[in-house]
Order: C-alpha cells, then sequence, then structure tokens
C-alpha cells in the first residue's frame, strides 16, 4: 500500500510561514494552474475522483460541474466549521500548513471564475482562524491573492475569514451561507442547490477543507496520480481522527481504502486499557456504530456502506468493554437534542425526547414499553427534516439500540447500570496524542 | 429569548443612549475593518462579527448593545436579537470575567472529560452555567470542541485547553484574575 503523504507531510513541526511553505515547493501549482486552461484544471479534479471530505462524500468535481454557466458573480465558501463529534483534521490543516489551503482555494476560484471567497470557521477556532488571517495577509502582502492572482493573472481573488459563534447546524452547507450572511443557521430547502442559488441567491460552491487542501497535489501530479492513491470511486489519502478508548489517539493520513481495524489495532496500538473494542464509531457522531468484532472493514466510503455505516467526516471513536453503551448513547443524544436548530418539529421535538428517554432507562428508571418507544421514535424524524440533523440523530440511536439491546434490557430489568457511577468506563491515562503537545509523528 | 422577563437586576441597559460612551466610540471605531470584508451592499452580513466584537466592548449582550449593533448595520433589532440569541458563543446575560468552557461530548468524557466539568464544579461551587460569587469564572459544559485526541478539551475565554488533567486544571484556573 502506499505511503504517499499529501496533508501532513509537512506537519506538525514545519514552519507555517509563507516562506517555508515557498521553501517546500508552495505555490508552483498555482503557477501551473494559471498556465492551463480553467476547464483542464475541473477535468483533473474530476479524474482524481476527489470526493468531499465534510461527510458526504460527494464528487468535488462533478458538484463543480453544477455552477449555471451565464450567471456571475459566483462565490466559494470554504467549510472549516469542523463540528461533528470525534472529527478533527480539518482544525491542524489551518493551524500546521494554512497556505496549502490557501493555495488550493485559488485555484479552485481560478477553475470556477470565481473572485470572492469565505472561509468559514466555527467559532470555538479562534487560533486557527488567527492562523489563517495571517496567511492571508502573507499572500497578500506577497500579491499571491488580491488583485492579480498568482502575481501575475488579470484575475482579482479575495479570501476572507469569516467565524462562527458556536452553532454545529452552521456545519450544514445551506446553514453556513445563512450563517456568512449574517443570520441564524437556519438550514434552507434543497432544490435549488448552492450551486445553483447559494450566496446572497448566486451560484455557490461549498467545499470542505481537507477537499481544497488536496487540489494542489491534484494540479502537480495529474487526477490520474490521486486516483489511483485511493480505492473505487475515492481517490487519495484521507485523513481519520482516532479518538476514545485508544493507546495513540490522533490524525492518521491514510489511503482511502484503508482497513479500520488495521487503523486502530496497529497504528493506534489498540485500547489504552489492553481490554477488548467493544464499539467502534467510524466516522463522526452521526454515523452507525459498529460492533468490535464488526470492523475488519475498508473505510472507503463505498464499501463501508456494506458494513452499514459510513466514514463520513473520518472521525473515529473507539470504546472498550469498560464504557457503557446506554450512557453513551444518551450522550450523543443529548448533543443532538442541543444542537437541533428548532426549524423542523420532528427534529426539535423528537431530539430532546429521544435524550429524556435514554436517561431515563440509564437510570434504571426505563421500562420495556422506553425501550419499544426508542425503537420507533428515529425512525420518525428519519427524512422527515429539512436537512440532515434530523437523519443524524436517529441513525446513532438506531445503531446502538439495535446492537447492543441487550445492554438496554440490562438496565431497565436491573433496575441501573452495572458500570457504575459515571458509566465511561475505566481506560484512560497512559496515552500519547499525535498531534499537539510534544509528539512529533503524526501517522 | 432570556432579557424580556423577570429580574431588572441583570437586565442591564436598554437603549443605545444607556451604553457608555467611550465603549461605544470604541465599537464605532472597529466597525469599518469587519465591514470590508462583506460586499458594499450586504451590510447585515457583518451582523455575526459584530456582535462579536460588541460582546468583547461591552462583556456581554445587553438588550442596549444588541440595539446598537442592529442601528449600525441598518438591521431591524429583532435580526440581532435572532442572532444573538441562537449562537451558543454570545453571552445575553451578563457573565464573569472569564467564561470556562467544559467539552463533556463522548471522546473527551472516555478520556475523563465529565470528571474534569464535575471537579470544576466542586472548586468552584458553582453549577452549570453558574458564575462564582466574586464575578470571576462562568463555568457551563459544552459540545464537541474539536479536540478530540487531545481530549478532555476546554476553552477559557477563546484559548484551548487540552489533554486536560485535575492538576493541569486547577493551574489553568490560578492563572484568571
Amino acid at each position: 500500500m502506499s505511503e504517499t503523504l499529501i496533508l501532513t507531510k509537512r506537519w506538525p513541526k514545519n514552519d507555517p510561514s509563507l516562506a517555508g511553505y515557498q521553501a517546500d515547493g508552495g505555490y508552483k501549482s498555482l503557477e501551473k494552474a494559471l498556465g492551463m486552461q480553467p476547464a483542464a484544471i475541473v477535468d483533473e479534479v474530476k479524474a482524481s475522483n476527489l470526493r468531499g471530505r465534510g461527510g458526504a462524500g460527494f464528487p468535488t468535481g462533478l458538484k463543480w460541474t453544477f455552477l449555471p454557466k451565464d450567471v456571475r458573480p459566483r462565490y466559494l465558501c470554504i467549510n472549516a466549521d469542523e463540528s461533528e463529534p470525534g472529527t478533527f483534521k480539518d482544525r491542524y490543516i489551518c493551524e500546521y500548513d494554512p497556505h496549502m489551503l490557501l493555495e488550493g482555494i485559488a485555484i479552485t476560484c481560478f477553475a470556477l471564475d470565481i473572485h470572492l471567497a469565505y472561509i468559514y470557521i466555527r467559532g470555538e477556532f479562534a487560533k486557527q482562524a488567527r492562523a489563517l488571517e495571517k496567511a492571508i495577509e502573507e499572500a497578500y502582502a506577497a500579491g499571491l491573492l488580491g488583485p492579480r492572482l498568482g502575481g501575475k493573472a488579470d484575475f482579482a481573488v479575495d479570501v476572507h475569514v469569516v467565524r462562527g459563534a458556536g452553532a454545529y447546524i452552521c456545519g450544514e452547507e445551506s446553514a453556513l451561507m445563512e450563517s456568512v450572511e449574517g443570520k441564524k443557521g437556519y438550514p434552507r430547502f434543497k432544490p435549488p442547490f448552492p450551486a445553483i442559488i447559494g450566496l446572497w441567491g448566486k451560484p455557490t460552491i461549498i467545499n470542505n477543507v481537507e477537499t481544497l487542501a488536496n487540489v494542489p497535489w491534484i494540479v502537480e501530479n495529474g487526477g490520474a496520480a490521486f486516483a489511483a492513491l485511493g480505492a473505487g470511486k475515492t481517490g487519495g489519502t484521507r485523513l481519520f481522527g482516532v479518538s476514545g478508548n485508544v493507546k495513540r489517539p490522533g490524525v492518521y493520513e491514510k489511503p482511502a481504502g484503508y482497513n479500520l481495524k488495521r487503523l486502530i489495532m496497529e497504528d493506534c496500538g489498540g485500547t489504552a486499557s489492553g481490554r477488548p473494542v467493544k464499539a467502534v464509531i467510524p466516522g463522526g457522531s452521526s454515523s452507525p456504530v459498529l460492533r468490535g468484532d464488526e470492523i475488519d472493514v475498508s473505510l472507503e466510503p463505498d464499501a463501508i456502506k456494506s458494513a452499514g455505516t459510513m466514514s463520513g467526516s473520518g472521525g473515529v471513536i473507539v470504546m472498550d468493554d469498560s464504557v457503557c453503551m446506554v450512557r453513551a448513547l444518551a450522550r450523543i443524544a443529548m448533543f443532538y437534542a442541543e444542537e437541533s436548530c428548532g426549524q423542523c418539529t420532528p427534529c426539535r421535538q423528537g431530539t430532546p425526547w429521544m435524550w429524556k428517554i435514554l436517561e431515563k432507562i440509564e437510570r434504571g428508571e426505563g421500562t420495556m414499553k422506553d425501550l419499544a418507544l426508542i425503537e420507533q421514535l428515529p425512525g420518525n424524524i428519519m427524512g422527515q427534516t429539512i436537512c440532515a440533523l434530523g437523519d443524524a440523530a436517529a441513525m446513532p440511536v438506531q445503531s446502538f439500540v439495535k446492537k447492543f439491546r441487550q445492554e438496554f434490557v440490562e438496565h431497565i430489568e436491573g433496575r441501573g447500570c452495572k458500570h457504575g457511577e459515571t458509566a465511561w468506563g475505566v481506560s484512560r491515562g497512559s496515552r500519547e496524542a499525535l498531534v499537539g503537545g510534544n509528539r512529533h509523528s503524526v501517522r | 429569548m432570556s432579557h424580556h422577563d423577570d429580574s431588572t437586576a441583570d437586565r442591564g441597559p436598554l437603549e443605545i443612549a444607556e451604553l457608555p460612551k467611550d465603549k461605544v466610540a470604541r465599537f464605532d471605531a472597529a466597525l469599518p475593518e469587519i465591514l470590508k470584508r462583506y460586499p458594499a451592499d450586504h451590510k447585515e452580513a457583518a451582523m455575526l462579527a459584530a456582535l462579536r466584537r460588541a460582546q468583547e466592548i461591552f462583556g456581554w449582550l445587553s438588550p442596549a448593545a444588541q440595539k446598537l449593533v442592529a442601528n449600525r448595520l441598518g438591521a431591524a433589532v429583532t435580526r440581532a436579537e435572532e442572532v444573538a440569541t441562537f449562537y451558543v458563543m454570545y453571552h445575553t446575560r451578563p457573565v464573569g470575567r472569564h467564561v470556562v468552557e467544559v467539552c463533556t461530548n463522548v471522546s473527551c468524557s472516555l478520556a475523563g472529560g465529565y470528571d474534569i466539568f464535575e471537579h470544576l464544579k466542586r472548586s468552584l461551587s458553582v453549577d452549570n452555567g453558574g458564575t462564582t460569587k466574586d464575578g470571576r469564572i462562568t463555568l457551563r459544559q459544552v459540545e464537541c470542541l474539536g479536540s478530540c485526541g487531545t481530549a478532555p478539551a476546554m476553552l477559557v475565554d477563546e484559548e484551548m485547553h487540552e489533554s486536560l488533567t485535575p492538576q493541569s486544571v486547577e493551574r489553568i484556573l490560578g492563572g484568571l484574575k
């Protein structure tokens, strides 16, 4: 298997400044792109099988072709909202290699005839917003961004950082646009899709940070080379953020078709406690949970579908057998209840209801009637809402109850939780994080 | 949402004229820099950034501060109000000089985040959302901060602290004036 690193090759001890990036060949891809026909760049991205890295996995090149030919202006929004529990990769791109993202943005703007781009970053990422702003300042000062793209083209590109203010829903692309427009984050009906009617009613492309950070490499090495790194219809490498009960949590760059079990047991060293893996959430908290005996699967989005789940945002959460599944699920349900924007009734009413029932069962006050209710409720939210938050809230509930039903029954019959007071398990400590801190290697 | 009710105590100034003049001047001076990022015909887009700046200057978003922001952006007051009450990082009630926000979502709790939060509640003698008697610290439980690999994590004002232990938390608290 290929060991090519695209996104993390300079992490985290590199010099994130413009000088540092250029010393490593940075902005050479932009120069190359400016000598190409814009349509040829789009063709390379299509051939690369680059798929959206925010969670949905939509083919990036295909999304770009949805722009209507004759409507201007067009806008680009870069999604740096990264709020799906278990996901922590885009923040390091912003922090360690912001110019790689800016170069990807610059090339994308040139390819799609876009002159204004907004990087929407969650409000809690103050440090990362500062890193991006500093990089943008450097790029303007060097004449790479601004009135003459790449220092020579007769093509203006402005890039601005817009900070969110604490709302998970703003990672949903239409809510993100509402937020950029200065409003509360209520998702819009789709269709029309943003590529047709987006920011301020104009055609808008919204791509995730990791997605666009791949674009310079694709321009430099060609779409076919990128496609060859991946598997099936997913090109390139991906960033997987592994957290929870593992010995070496962190961000791992791996080929898109990497094996989940290998990632956890070999790269991350298995559980910190040495106890068996009980459950794995493979792609952010909304992805259906896998039992420990189901994790021998490829993380390629189409392949992992056969295991009934998704690799979504690449956020892998590992739980060993000391963790109570009812407690974990109740906490996830609380998250969606907190973050429902309140626009659609099934989600606004259904998410707190699911949370309350799960807390009741965890406390040992639940009945078999409650269990029947929690088995039925998510199905009444699924597909009944404007955006995917309803589905995101329903999927973990359905899968946890289905795969660990006996544990829910034990809580009801035993009138309590056998995992003890807080039920968060015992496997802590002895962890050596691979990002931040004093560790250097990001694998 | 919260500012039309009961207690007059934490209502704060209701009208723009009741806001301290020097702080209003600071806000007005900061506005052009914020507006630069948006097309001239979309001034209202600056709502989130302008509210953030107002909160930094006034300490929290009182009804008068919300009115000020709406007024300067040429927006209806309800537009400022709906944004101020929608996003959790805006405070529509007074808070302590520092805000400590602890993640208790799954990855953090698996690494002891829940215990960190309980430790802070005891150590500061406050409940979730409460402010210490001396007005120094407001504590609250928040959702995933995107620090799952370096859990448990908390935000102190705008700074992220990671790989927390009860000892490191105490050190961080000690540095807050």
